[in-house]
């Protein structure tokens, strides 16, 4: 696993742990890419505060800043941290408990029939 | 390092390896405890498919059928996009311990990333993008 993989997941958890970079995330997300006066339009935020959440987010590869017309910065969402993010947090959705407490039961309930071996005989062993 | 790369657990089952062998290979035996119906081809490289009340389906790809004792399967990465080749691997071991079977499930491959991912599927992406919007702009002012 490349070292970095954390480092970028962390980066995505801190920048989306803020309600404004969440928002300012969302609209690039949505509606595509947007100079910082575009943002603070459509936001309920000030031009100089979202100006300072972008170069947070440019910091940690969430956006990129790319030439727009009348030469203003645009903002372009990246996907890629986010997808890391999204690796990391499969790992933690992915839950086997309750397929497998599934599966137990369904097996118990067929072992139950009248040939089997009663569950507390078998639980006893343990090689 | 916190993340997880594999996800293990081992559970102890009452019934006998060919039992469970069966309740994880077959479509009857998937569609009763994992989804709620499902199909199976299995062979290596045969499609699976668990579909569950809410609409929700995952498809698998069988990868080792080793009756009774190995069975693995390769399926998407839960929250990737549809379409995003990277998968994660499950294999079920069954070994036989007293009448029953002690089967193990392994999961790996959550912290998989093709090295030039970051850099070069995202910029491919992006270019893709724009090349394909390009041609149906190109497109239309023929039009």
């Amino acid at each position: 696993m490349p070292p970095d993989i954390e480092a970028i997941a962390e980066q995505v958890f801190v920048a989306l742990a803020d309600p404004t970079r969440r928002a300012i995330l969302a609209a690039l997300a949505s509606a595509g890419p947007a100079t910082a006066t575009d943002l603070a339009g459509r936001l309920p935020i000030t031009r100089q505060a979202i100006a300072k959440h972008l170069a947070l987010l440019a910091e940690a590869g969430l956006v990129t800043a790319e030439p727009g017309e009348r030469r203003r910065v645009r903002y372009r969402l990246r996907s890629a941290p986010m997808q890391v993010a999204q690796q990391f947090l499969a790992a933690l959705a992915r839950d086997w408990e309750g397929p497998l407490d599934a599966l137990k039961d369904r097996l118990d309930q067929h072992a139950h029939g009248p040939t089997a071996t009663p569950l507390r005989e078998i639980r006893g062993h343990s090689p | 390092m916190g993340f997880p790369d594999r996800i293990e657990r081992t559970v102890e089952l009452a019934a006998a390896p060919s039992k469970v062998w069966a309740a994880l290979t077959t479509a009857e035996g998937l569609g009763a405890w994992f989804g709620d119906e499902a199909t199976i081809d299995l062979r290596p490289g045969g499609s699976a498919r668990m579909k569950w009340a809410g609409g929700h389906t995952a498809d698998m790809r069988v990868e080792r059928v080793e009756e009774p004792s190995v069975f693995g399967f390769t399926w998407h990465i839960y929250g990737l996009p549809e379409g995003d080749p990277r998968r994660t691997y499950v294999e079920f071991t069954l070994e036989p311990a007293g009448a029953g079977t002690r089967l193990r499930v392994v999961e790996t491959g959550f912290a998989q990333l093709p090295e030039d991912m970051y850099h070069k599927a995202y910029d491919g992406n992006t270019q893709g993008w724009a090349s394909e919007l390009g041609e149906l702009a190109a497109y239309l002012d023929a039009a």
